[in-house]
């Protein structure tokens, strides 16, 4: 019941992307590149931390029977302004994530974590839990982000890696590479956390 | 003709050519989670093909006639998310009263289908892309068509799956995540089905 273990938990023991399997969709189509990533990482850190943060607040006033409906609304409400803040100051960020911005609703990281933590916890453990779950979601992304651009254009945040010989992998960054790459990652974690237990 | 003729190409490009769950990642967690036997998944797909529908035909009539006149359209995401759970309960409703078998076989999975991004992601997109009002239809059913041929062919997949000899740290949804990596590189193969 520390404070570090409610911070750590969600970067290794519960990671949300490779652990837990939450938050699929977002994390297969804007780990094109290590951009994306980050950007989606960012943006899904700041909803989870003020819905926690709303949640746990609220979590004496909100009825138990229509708390879903509630947390939802509340988290809608930052993904407005996530939404809102991009086109202002990102709009190249912005059109690059596209539909997945509002789509953060529906991440089952957030929903997630308000009703398993956050409705039944004080402010300041939920805000742990939140950076925790949202460093462990962004580094998952940056991790699986930039494998592909590597691989799939031969780049890192924009600048190459390789020289001009190189022929990119090009299905890395198209659909089939996502899946395929999440897969290998999932499975080399499994081994890994494997080996640590025996 | 000309007409009919693009509501085909609407619905042929949302089930098969920027397929819901191979393409576009949408739709994730039932696909990966709903796809261990063909009855399941079979139950699964009838329901979000009903909900999609349904909620293209809502979202365009909330979009059209109180969002965009009103003048508040930043106000989407909130509204659709809550129109679809709202509808996701009234249907649940709705059929419980008219038809208790069709609730025992689409039941379990309605409520899980709110939480289902491929449903608000069709919503937006039909907003983003300006459909009109049949199309937005026809591309609700397209998209609740192609998630259901992913979605069957995928647990009939997983089915032989099992008897096979998977590497141990492989078993279960690793393995999963490369049939769906192999099923999207076959489906690529739809891209040039309609050229524009």
């Amino acid at each position: 019941m520390s404070f570090k273990h409610d911070f750590s938990r969600g970067i290794f023991a519960e990671n949300p992307t490779f652990r837990l399997i939450l938050g699929m969709c977002p994390t297969l189509a804007v780990s094109t590149s290590l951009v994306n990533a980050i950007g989606m990482g960012v943006a899904t850190t700041f909803v989870l931390l003020g819905s926690n943060v709303l949640v746990s607040l609220f979590r004496k006033l909100i009825p138990s029977n229509i708390r879903i409906p509630a947390f939802i609304v509340i988290i809608a409400t930052f993904v407005t302004i996530v939404e809102l803040i991009m086109q202002a100051y990102f709009p190249a960020l912005n059109k690059s994530l596209g539909i997945f911005i509002p789509l953060i609703v529906v991440n089952c990281i957030i929903l997630g974590r308000a009703e398993a933590f956050a409705s039944k916890n004080p402010v300041f453990p939920s805000i742990l839990d939140a950076l925790g779950m949202g460093i462990g979601f962004t580094g998952a992304l940056a991790l699986l982000g930039a494998t592909r651009e590597i691989l799939g254009a031969g780049t890192i945040w924009g600048y190459h890696v390789f020289g001009v010989g190189f022929n990119p992998v090009i299905i890395m960054i198209l659909p089939p590479g996502a899946f395929i790459a999440l897969g290998l990652f999932l499975g080399l974690f499994n081994s890994l956390s494997k080996k640590g237990k025996a | 003709m000309i007409f009919f003729t693009k509501l085909f190409i609407v619905f042929l490009s949302a089930a098969l050519i920027h397929n819901y769950v191979l393409n576009r990642f949408l739709g994730i967690c039932p696909f990966i989670g709903v796809s261990k036997n063909s009855s399941a998944a079979f139950g699964m797909g009838m329901a979000v093909i009903f909900v999609m529908t349904i909620a293209s035909m809502a979202a365009w009539l909330i979009q059209h006639y109180l969002l965009i006149p009103l003048n508040v359209t930043f106000l989407q995401t909130i509204t659709f998310i809550l129109v679809i759970a709202t509808l996701v309960q009234f249907v649940e409703m709705v059929i419980a009263k008219i038809s208790p078998a069709l609730q025992q076989a689409l039941g379990i999975f309605l409520p899980l289908i709110t939480t289902n991004c491929a449903v608000l992601g069709l919503v937006t997109i039909n907003s983003d892309s300006n459909l009109s009002f049949i199309e937005s239809i026809v591309n609700g059913l397209g998209a609740g068509a192609g998630f259901t041929i992913a979605l069957l062919l995928m647990s009939a997949i997983r089915e032989r799956l099992d008897l096979t000899d998977v590497p141990e740290c492989m078993k279960g949804i690793p393995i999963a995540f490369i049939i769906a990596g192999l099923m999207s590189l076959a489906f690529m193969g739809f891209t040039g089905l309609v050229s524009q």
